[in-house]
This record gives structure tokens, C-alpha cells and sequence, in this order.
């Protein structure tokens, strides 16, 4: 075992390390999603069906979602029910009629992971554009404005940024539509162009935070000792910035994409109430409201994986392309 | 060291300490001034309501709904017939009150946290970080969400615990991450050599030492909080009716948006309350962007 170990590439270990870390994480965060329903006050069945609900049909309704089973058991059916892809079922099932909490989840998660992804291609290019950019000529005018300008963004509430871009597009100049409801046979043009404000809000959003980190992370290398003697041996500056700095810029860089596509996540709740966009965001506030718990713990659960994801993709990636993190400790 | 001492040199040191601060601040940049004076009038707003406001929080001083702009009611009035202009200042008490209040909480119980955790390691450490990943993986907002829908009605002491406790985890991590390297230093080494108690330590050598990087954090977290619980607001998840929150009046006034081509008054009322927190967030962004640079400045002097 331990022979094996160390004839084991140091990469392949150290991917092997994260990836564990990621399931523990994922675990512990799996059991503090189900253990806050425990905490839950009063009898959930009682509350659902109304007082004047007769102990038969609590009873019955109980057995129908699964709440007349001890906690612990409970928990690993849950565990059970989401590494087959199922949920189990929501609290708005009736006897006799089951509603999968896995029907809900999946057509809303296609249209988040939609708006999701165009805005992750309009952000992503432009932001690392314009970082390089302001790193590159530093306290110049360029700069300047462009970091006032995104820390003014950064600090406002994305519904703010939502209803003016659908003030000024939308009811005044009727460019867009302010509210983008697709379904699922809304036809690709038409899907992209509902979701125009939508996804516009959620680039300013990301493009700040995304902006500024690039630049730090630039200004942060370009102060290190090989790119000072790389630029006194007389190169010039494209080929220190292609040729030195990038290389080593890759892992900062892939952190900086995945961390804003994880806030892009919290981003996605707000701006899908504010223009009624059938995705995951909205579907967890609903289900908030009418306290419909396995749904909450469905859409918190995919949150929070897709963070984890994330994150330990960008780890990954790192780590595969930083020489320094090939040798750890 | 003995006690007269320390009690004699406090006073002279307190005084340069105030003249250094005013001379800081009078080189301080327009955007740390625009902020501390924006502010200061926040606060000022927020601690006198009752006197500024013209009506009630939530008195019903129109029968109508949505009046228009008017010298009577500056702002109009909204859905139940409540002068806006009143609800917006009452909500500057109200939402700053309940964001300040869950930062403190968050930096209570986070901080000594992580303070704890930097003093002892082991395993304490190992536990403490270990749930702190987990908890710090699901984004706030939605741990937020998730925990106020257990609750049957939310109460405003479930918002500020809940989100000082999510808010709690962030601090700790970076409370721990910055003690670590004051806990390794030797003036810790000879207190604890001297036979100080953990507390003494704690208070005397640890604090004073991370101060800088989190007031920075305190700032920061403060405008997160507040950005947090306008969302939950504006999502009808966090102050209940009829307390006045800037975040859930522009969700009640938001049917105004469609008029806003034949009355451009009428049509930029819901944007009042959004632009009063993105104008209270950028002001405190603009002082701690300031306070940083300053800060880290003064290190890499060192």
C-alpha cells in the first residue's frame, strides 16, 4: 500500500488528496443540509394538511414522504435517493399523488445552467480583457476609472443593477423583454434574446469582482523577481508578459474564473425574481415559502456541489499547470 | 512593567495617537471623504428618524395607492397608501440596525474562534476548520435560505443569528489565518514563558496585533450582511411587514416600473430604496478601499 503510494505520480497524489477533500466536504455539508430538518418545529405533516387533518391522513401522508422513519435512517435514503438521481418526493405531494422533487429540479437547472453559461461566455473574455489591461498599464488614467467604476458596481445590490438596465432597456426603450419567461421550446434566438437582460445583469455583476482580482493577480506577479530580470535583460514587453508572466498566471487566473462562477450562483436567485426566469434560483425561493423542505434541500444541495465543483476543478487545474505546486510539501 | 507606567504613558499616546489620525485624514482622497460623509449622514438619519420623517413608519396617510410626487408626499405613497418618504428613513434604522447587528455577532463568535483555534491547533483546529469548509461551501445567501425556511415566521433575531453565523465562518477563517502568524512570534512565546492565562494573551498581545486587517473585514462584511439581508428582504424572506427594510420596498413599489414611460417620477420611485443601499455600500467601500491602502501601504514601508 504504502510502495504504491509513494510510485505514485506527486500530481495524480495531490489531485487524488483534493478530490477526497472535496467528497469530505460534500459529505459534512450533505449532513448539515439534512440534519436542519430535523430541527424543523411542530409536526410538518400537521402544518401541511391543516389542524383539522385527521391522524389517519397524517399518518398516511407521513408514510407517503417518508417523515414516519428515524432520522438516521431517513438521512441515508436521502443520501440513497441523490446518488440515483432522485430526490425523493416534495411536500406538495398529496396521497395518491407523488410529485418528484427530481421532475421540478431538472427542466428549471437546464434554463439556470442556460443563463448561466451565456453569461459565463460574455464575462469571462471580457473581464480577464479588461484586468490584463488595467495591470498591464497600472494607475494610469485607464485604470483608475475602470476601478472606481467596478468597486462602484461591486458594492451595489444586484436587483439595483437588475431594474435599471430593465428601466432603461426595457420599459423606455423597448429593446428587450423585461420579463424572460422561456419553456422549454422556446427556440435557441429567441431564448437568447429574453435572456439578454438577465444575463447583461449578471456580466456587470461578475465582470467587477473578475476585473479586479485578474489585475491583482497580474500586478502580483509582475512584481516577482524573474519578470524584473526578464524585462532588465531587455526583452520586450508582449514577450515577458506571453513568455513569462502567463505561464505562471494560469493558476491564479483559473481560481479567479471559478470563484466568480460560484458567486455567479448566489447572483442567479436574485436576478431570476426580479425578470421571472424559470430557473433553480426561483424554484428554491418558492419553495422557501411554502416551506416545501425537500426541494430546499434539493436546490441547496446542488448550490453548494456546484461550488464545491468549482472550486476543486480550479484547484485541479492549478495544480496541473503551476510547476511550484507539483512538488508539495 | 508595572501598572503606573503603563497608566502614565496612555494619555500622551491616545493624544498623538488623535493628531496622527487627523492628519491622515486630512490627506485622505475625495472617495474616503464622499464616504465618511455620506455616512455620517446615514447614521444621523438612522438615529433620528422619529424626528426627520413627516409620518409614521407605517402609518396609512393616503387612501389611495401609489400617489404620485407631490410637496405633501415627496416620494408618493405606496401600495397601502404609506408616505415612501417616511418608510425610507425609518428602513435606514431598521436595516442598518439589523446589518450592524449581525456583523457584531459574526465578528464575536467568528473571531474568538479563530483565535481559539490559532492558540490551541490540534485537533480543536482540525474541527473547527473542518466544518467551517463545509459551511463555507454553501453560499450564503442560499444557507440563508435554506435555514429561514425551517423557521414558520421569520423573527428579526432568526435573521441576525443566521447571518452572523454564516458570516461567522468568514470571519473565522480569516481571524485564525492572521492570529497564526502573531501566535508564532516571539513576544507571545515570552508572555506565555512569563506564566500569562490565555485570556491575558488573547486580549493583550493577540488583538491589538490583527486590529488592522480586521477593521478592513469588519467594513466589508458589513456591506456583504447588509447586501444579504436587503436580498432576503427583496425576496420576501426577510423583515415581515410592516417594518420598513429599503430591500423589500422595492419589491412592493416595483409595479411602478411600468409607468415609467408616461411618468418618469412615478417609474424611478422603486429605484429610491435600491439606490439608497447601493449608495450607503459604495460610500463604506470608498473608506475601506482607503483604510486598505493605507494599511498595506504602511507594511510595505516596513
Amino acid at each position: 500500500m504504502l510502495a504504491a503510494r509513494d510510485a505514485m505520480h506527486p500530481i495524480l497524489r495531490t489531485v487524488l488528496q483534493r478530490l477526497a477533500l472535496g467528497l469530505l466536504t460534500l459529505f459534512i455539508v450533505s449532513v448539515v443540509i439534512s440534519s436542519l430538518v430535523e430541527m424543523l418545529p411542530g409536526n410538518f405533516a400537521k402544518r401541511i394538511l391543516g389542524q383539522a387533518a385527521t391522524p389517519e391522513t397524517v399518518a398516511a401522508f407521513e408514510k407517503e414522504i417518508g417523515l414516519d422513519k428515524p432520522a438516521l435512517e431517513r438521512y441515508f435514503v436521502w443520501v440513497g435517493d441523490v446518488v440515483t438521481g432522485e430526490f425523493g418526493s416534495s411536500f406538495t405531494s398529496r396521497v395518491g399523488y407523488q410529485r418528484k422533487v427530481a421532475d421540478l429540479i431538472t427542466p428549471r437547472l437546464k434554463n439556470t445552467l442556460f443563463l448561466a453559461s451565456m453569461t459565463a461566455v460574455i464575462a469571462v473574455p471580457l473581464a480577464l480583457f479588461l484586468g490584463i489591461l488595467a495591470a498591464l498599464y497600472r494607475n494610469s488614467w485607464f485604470d483608475r476609472m475602470v476601478n472606481s467604476a467596478t468597486l462602484t458596481t461591486i458594492s451595489m445590490p444586484e436587483f439595483f443593477m437588475a431594474y435599471v438596465l430593465m428601466l432603461f432597456l426595457a420599459v423606455i426603450w423597448q429593446i428587450f423583454p423585461s420579463l424572460a419567461s422561456v419553456d422549454h421550446d422556446t427556440p435557441l434566438w429567441e431564448r437568447i434574446y429574453r435572456c439578454t437582460l438577465p444575463a447583461l445583469t449578471l456580466t456587470l455583476v461578475i465582470v467587477a469582482h473578475m476585473m479586479r482580482m485578474t489585475r491583482a493577480a497580474i500586478i502580483n506577479l509582475l512584481a516577482s523577481p524573474y519578470i524584473e530580470m526578464a524585462r532588465l535583460k531587455g526583452m520586450s514587453k508582449s514577450r515577458v508578459i506571453m513568455r513569462h508572466a502567463l505561464p505562471n498566471a494560469w493558476a491564479p487566473i483559473v481560481n479567479v474564473i471559478a470563484f466568480n462562477l460560484a458567486y455567479l450562483i448566489v447572483g442567479v436567485v436574485v436576478v431570476e425574481v426580479v425578470f421571472t426566469y424559470p430557473g433553480i434560483g426561483q424554484l428554491m425561493v418558492d419553495a422557501v415559502r411554502t416551506k416545501d423542505m425537500p426541494v430546499v434541500q434539493a436546490c441547496a444541495l446542488i448550490f453548494a456541489a456546484t461550488y464545491i465543483l468549482l472550486n476543486l476543478t480550479a484547484d485541479i487545474i492549478s495544480i496541473a499547470t503551476n510547476p511550484r505546486l507539483l512538488h508539495p510539501r | 512593567m508595572n501598572d503606573a507606567s503603563t497608566l502614565a504613558k496612555v494619555p500622551r499616546a491616545r493624544r498623538s495617537k488623535a493628531i496622527a489620525a487627523w492628519r491622515e485624514l486630512k490627506k485622505a482622497p475625495w472617495s474616503a471623504w464622499f464616504g465618511m460623509i455620506v455616512l455620517t449622514g446615514y447614521i444621523v438619519v438612522a438615529l433620528f428618524a422619529p424626528l426627520i420623517a413627516p409620518y409614521g413608519e407605517s402609518e396609512v396617510v393616503s387612501p389611495g395607492s401609489f400617489d404620485v410626487w407631490s410637496a405633501q408626499y415627496w416620494f408618493g405613497t405606496d401600495q397601502l397608501g404609506r408616505d415612501i418618504l417616511s418608510r425610507m428613513i425609518y428602513a435606514a434604522r431598521n436595516s442598518m440596525g439589523i446589518a450592524f447587528a449581525a456583523t457584531a455577532v459574526a465578528f464575536i463568535t467568528g473571531g474568538l474562534l479563530g483565535i481559539v483555534a490559532a492558540l490551541l491547533r490540534g485537533w480543536v483546529d482540525q474541527v473547527a476548520s473542518r466544518l467551517v469548509d463545509a459551511v463555507m461551501a454553501i453560499p450564503s445567501l442560499i444557507f440563508a435560505l435554506m435555514v429561514l425556511a425551517i423557521f414558520e415566521k421569520t423573527e428579526v433575531y432568526h435573521i441576525i443569528l443566521v447571518i452572523g453565523f454564516v458570516d461567522a465562518t468568514r470571519v473565522f477563517r480569516l481571524t485564525r489565518a492572521v492570529a497564526m502568524n502573531v501566535v508564532s512570534l516571539d513576544f507571545v512565546e515570552a508572555a506565555r514563558l512569563r506564566g500569562e492565562g490565555t485570556g491575558w494573551i488573547v486580549r493583550r498581545e493577540i488583538i491589538p496585533n490583527i486590529m488592522p486587517p480586521l477593521l478592513t473585514e469588519f467594513g466589508l462584511r458589513y456591506c456583504f450582511v447588509f447586501l444579504t439581508i436587503s436580498a432576503l428582504s427583496f425576496l420576501g424572506l426577510g423583515l415581515q411587514p410592516p417594518t420598513a427594510d429599503w430591500g423589500a420596498m422595492v419589491k412592493e413599489t416595483a409595479t411602478l416600473f411600468t409607468y415609467a414611460r408616461d411618468d418618469f417620477q412615478a417609474g424611478i420611485t422603486p429605484l429610491l430604496p435600491a439606490g439608497a443601499i447601493a449608495l450607503l455600500t459604495v460610500s463604506i467601500n470608498f473608506i475601506v478601499d482607503w483604510f486598505l491602502h493605507k494599511t498595506s501601504g504602511l507594511r510595505d514601508g516596513q
